[in-house]
């Protein structure tokens, strides 16, 4: 290095460590949520935080760290204290996400594990937690196998599987746009078991399949796609893609004026996608897993207000599915009376959450055999303008998820418990 | 590379790996980081080949190292359950690959040849990203895990074994070393070097340039899709990210920071890497912001890598 | 099916125009200062989300005038900063350090504007189908391509008649010649490289209205942009151009037939090119 640097360098190099020293000050400030006295309870979510999936990563986050601080006021884990440790799974690095799951597991010693948003992360991390006999709940991961053909006796879901609905909506659609479908469907996991459980529910009501195209995770250019399935003159295109590809799809499908001839429409939809449209492109018949306005439910407003006042928002379903899965872990612990996985597991058998967990019409419950939440799904519509500026939603009906869900052998889930 | 100065440095490495995952957990680590620094730095090594001891920038290693992780995946999944075929078919997957690809841009030089190698690279990428029905999509290939070896005599399990699996990748780290170490003794080795510190003159000695530098680009990719099929065996799980051109460009960050002119450099920018990103990503959901700047720094500040610096300070 | 394609080749030429404006940009500096900038698609989110933050003051006529020039200043800062420090060292320290700041934008941008995508409103008159039975030309697409060749025109006005331009062409072909005759090659370098960002920040707002504006939006742009540069040819701009709209219409008609080789059509084609014309489609000989 020069020796004699000249004044500019110098200042420069004072801006960088004022740089640093920032820096340095954000990794000091523990990730954790700190723990104070005897050992804590532990509970590690590995969720994705950058790239595709990272704003309802983040969202779930929100709500499992809404869910601690009311653990902890309520006296904790089995009277000890609870401590949420985060990792950043990453949005599709499934090794990332493995990993983490092992670190946490092996050096964090966490007694729960969370996560994750993307299905095949979700898959990915379930065989670990299993090989190492950990309770796993997963928030928002829907692909069908993680409580269905794939399921494991420590790994539950919060999140609906993608049949339950499709089967809470087709009615809606056949009711509000018609009986012939184009199918856009991202090309995963979560895409191909949605379509087909849409296609099992409108062979049910009669519908027509007119084509369905593929579209890779991240494709930003949907205009090709629109041409061909408009070229197919169906009734309705549904739109099974998410977050960001769904934005590009739909923003562009009514660029097109594809709303004018076609009804546009889907399964799932999230209150984050609609935020991220322009406010002509807010339409179609969707389902919801949970919606922040409800109104006549006890506890929701509690909640809504609750989670305003940390992020100035109103919660989302995914704010939500965090909320419910760490409190699962906790309810899981208190009613078992104890941190061991297998009894924790058995006692979340058909355990039925609480009002001010469920915050829902319908009590929602792990159905046992599969260990999958059921509870309510809320069918309507997309709107541009509501009774508040976050209203994007207007709910139609409320769908029990009794009756979406099918019985437990076409879950397809076999479950074995270890000896 | 010679001497008993050399002669000591190694002994000292093997030592420290052979330790590795006794004393990682005092620096934050586990033992699945210990293995996943050795597979990084088996990666970043052979891209050192091309790049420290031939002069020549591929900033799409990541293709390679894919294939690798992709064919030791299949095989297991769709073939037979053998861990030792599986990596040899992945070696091999990767080298033909290297062989055509490399046919194709031997010709170009500096800037121009980083260039055309990330975009080749992105083919493998989409071949695994699109082609769902055999790759598994953006959903990677699940449902396979790495086989116990069975040598006659008795079985070794690998699966439930982190430790167990450790020292099987330390033992094959340990001769791909030793490998390249000879390739770089020998009269080959040394025209590469003679490539690297001046084209023009090796050119004008003879020396079928071309050809060297195809050969060096297959050897290095070879050893590249060896550590892929590592790493897929590390996590029981391949997916398209493993190809993406970020993946190469961390290779390239990790030979940088250890030191490119020196053998074991780039195992210590592995070392230093991995560990820094796990380290930094449990504590900010900003570390790639950290990560970034950690990249500008190494440019500005260190660009002779650790080794580099050290090996600078002692000889003055 | 004939609709069909020329549906999907009009499209492609509009994706394409895209691409080529993205790639003009990276060429430039390449050309100039041998630089790989990897945080063209970084520039071209900033770009986006100043124009997003602009909005409610000047309006999208004033945010489309406003930010690019902004970003282009950003990046003039950032060139004399950091980059200026690296001519004259091999290629692979630029292209770390580009690789690196790509990774610091998407984090600080997720930072300042959030992880979720923000709605970017374009005028209402822009939104609509020039015609029904051509839906897929709306207003924003004919405006977009429209603004793409004035760019260009422009860029290439620049380059050809003023003296800066001139000068940055020289540069390109010999820059210790033009070093010598007592050009400022640090100013020259510092303006191309604010010129070639100016277009990376006017992508980001044209591509805002029309994909959702998040962290990422750069990240898929930037991969095409560099086969542009390759099938086009090293050193030749209009090569550059002609790569552009090239792999646009390739992959554009691939989705007809082939959904599933969209992307993987452009690396086929620039493997074809490589085999055939190494240097190129335009290249210059003796530029590898």
């Amino acid at each position: 290095m020069d020796r004699k640097a000249p004044p500019l360098k110098a200042n420069r190099r004072n801006v960088l460590k004022a740089g640093l020293a920032v820096g340095a000050a954000q990794l000091a400030g523990p990730f954790i949520i700190n723990a104070r006295g005897e050992e804590p309870v532990k509970i590690g979510l590995d969720n994705p935080l950058t790239g595709t999936y990272a704003a309802v990563g983040k969202n779930e986050l929100i709500g499992c760290q809404l869910a601690i601080e009311q653990i902890n006021a309520k006296g904790g884990i089995l009277g000890r204290h609870a401590e949420l440790v985060v990792e950043d799974s990453t949005s599709g690095d499934s090794s990332t996400a493995v990993q983490k799951a092992r670190k946490l597991i092996d050096r964090d010693k966490v007694n729960f594990l969370l996560g994750n948003v993307n299905s095949a992360l979700a898959l990915a991390m379930a065989d670990v937690s299993s090989e190492k006999k950990v309770l796993h709940i997963v928030p928002g991961g829907h692909t069908d196998a993680v409580t269905g053909a794939t399921c494991h006796w420590n790994v539950f879901r919060v999140c609906n599987t993608t049949q339950m609905e499709a089967n809470a909506v087709a009615p809606a659609l056949i009711k509000n746009a018609g009986k012939k479908w184009y199918f856009i469907t991202p090309d995963y996991a979560f895409g191909h078991t949605l379509q087909s459980g849409l296609e099992k529910a409108g062979t049910r009501l009669g519908y027509t399949k007119l084509g369905a195209d593929l579209t890779p995770l991240g494709t930003t250019d949907f205009s090709s796609y629109l041409i061909k399935a408009e070229a197919a003159k169906p009734d309705v295109i549904i739109f099974l893609t998410q977050g960001d590809d769904m934005i590009n799809a739909l923003k562009q499908a009514v660029q097109f004026g594809l709303d004018k001839r076609v009804h546009l429409a889907g399964a799932q939809q999230e209150l984050e996608a609609l935020e991220g449209l322009p406010p002509e492109a807010r339409i179609g018949t969707w389902v919801f897993e949970w919606y922040w306005n409800q109104p006549n439910v006890p506890h929701v407003a509690e909640f809504v207000a609750a989670i305003k006042k940390k992020t100035g928002r109103v919660p989302t379903a995914r704010t939500w599915f965090g909320f419910a899965s760490t409190w699962s872990c906790a309810l899981a612990a208190n009613h078992a009376k104890s941190l061991d996985a297998i009894k924790m597991a058995k006692a979340l058998q058909g355990f039925e959450l609480p009002p001010e967990v469920g915050l829902m019409p319908d009590k929602a419950f792990y159905r046992a055999g599969q260990n999958q939440l059921i509870g309510s799904l809320f069918v309507g519509n997309a709107q541009a303008k509501g009774s508040a500026p976050d209203d994007l939603f207007h709910v139609a009906e409320v769908v029990h998820g009794k009756e979406a869900a099918g019985t437990l052998e076409e879950s397809g889930c076999k479950m074995t418990w270890p000896a | 590379m010679k001497g008993p100065g050399q002669r000591s440095t190694n002994a000292l490495v093997v030592l420290i790996l052979a330790t590795m995952p006794f004393w990682m957990q005092y620096v934050g680590g586990y033992t699945e980081l210990a293995t996943q620094v050795l597979v990084m730095a088996l990666a970043a090594m052979s891209l050192n080949f091309l790049l420290g001891f031939t002069g020549t920038l591929s900033f799409g290693h990541a293709a390679y190292f894919g294939l690798g992780g992709y064919g030791v995946a299949m095989i297991i999944k769709y073939i037979a359950p053998s861990t030792p075929l599986g990596i040899l078919v992945g070696v091999a997957v990767g080298t033909i690959a290297a062989m055509v690809i490399g046919a194709l841009i031997i010709k170009l030089r500096g800037v121009y040849f980083a260039m055309v190698t990330i975009a080749f690279g992105q083919v493998f990428f989409f071949i695994a990203f699109r082609w769902n029905s055999v790759t598994g999509g953006d959903d990677g290939l699940t449902n396979w895990k790495r086989q116990a070896l069975d040598l006659g005599f008795t079985r070794v399990e690998l699966l439930d074994h982190a430790l167990t699996f450790y020292y099987f990748v330390l033992l094959i780290f340990l001769l791909a070393a030793a490998c390249m170490a000879l390739i770089l003794r020998s009269p080959f080795g040394r025209t590469l070097l003679a490539i690297r510190e001046n084209e023009r003159k090796a050119r004008f000695l003879g020396i079928p340039v071309e050809h060297h530098l195809w050969l060096s680009f297959v050897i290095s990719c070879a050893f590249c899709s060896l550590a892929g099929t590592l790493y897929a065996l590390l996590n029981n799980f391949i997916d398209p990210r493993a190809l993406y051109w970020g993946q190469s460009g961390n290779f390239v960050i990790m030979a940088v920071l250890g030191g490119m002119r020196s053998f074991w450099g780039p195992l210590v920018g592995a070392a230093i890497f991995v560990v820094l990103q796990d380290f930094i990503s449990s504590r900010t959901e900003n570390w790639m912001s950290f990560v970034g700047l950690f990249f500008v720094l190494i440019v500005l500040f260190f660009p002779r890598g650790v080794l580099g610096m050290i090996r600078r300070r002692s000889s003055q | 099916m004939s609709q069909l394609i020329l549906f999907n080749l009009f499209n492609g030429l509009i994706v394409g125009a895209f691409y080529a404006l993205m790639a003009l940009g990276l060429s430039l500096i390449l050309n100039l200062s041998g630089v790989i900038n990897f945080a063209h698609g970084g520039f071209l989110a900033l770009g986006a989300y100043i124009a997003y933050t602009l909005m409610p003051y000047v309006g999208f006529w004033g945010a489309l005038l406003i930010a690019p020039f902004l970003t282009a200043f950003l990046g003039i800062i950032i060139e004399r900063l950091l980059i200026r420090r690296l001519y004259g060292r091999d290629p692979l320290y630029s292209l770390l350090l580009t690789f690196g700041l790509a990774y610091i934008f998407e984090d600080v941008s997720r930072y300042i504007w959030g992880a979720q995508s923000v709605p970017f409103i374009v005028p209402g008159f822009l939104t609509k189908p020039l015609s029904n039975s051509l839906f897929f030309l709306t207003g924003y697409r004919v405006f977009m391509v429209v603004l793409v060749a004035i760019a260009v025109a422009a860029l290439f006005y620049i380059l050809n008649r003023t003296r800066l331009g001139m000068r940055i062409r020289a540069g390109t072909m010999d820059l210790e010649t033009v070093s010598t005759l007592g050009v400022n090659v640090r100013v020259l370098r510092n303006l191309n490289f604010g010129l070639g960002i100016f277009l990376a920040g006017l992508a980001g707002v044209l591509a805002a209205g029309l994909l959702g504006l998040q962290p990422t939006i750069g990240t898929s742009l930037i991969m095409p942009s560099f086969v542009a540069i390759i099938v086009g040819g090293l050193g030749s701009l209009p090569g550059t151009l002609l790569g552009g709209l090239l792999i646009g219409v390739a992959s554009g008609l691939t989705t007809v037939f082939f959904p599933s080789a969209t992307e993987a059509v452009m690396y086929v084609m620039m493997g074809l090119v490589l085999l055939l014309r190494p240097r190129g489609l335009l290249g210059e000989e003796g530029r590898l």
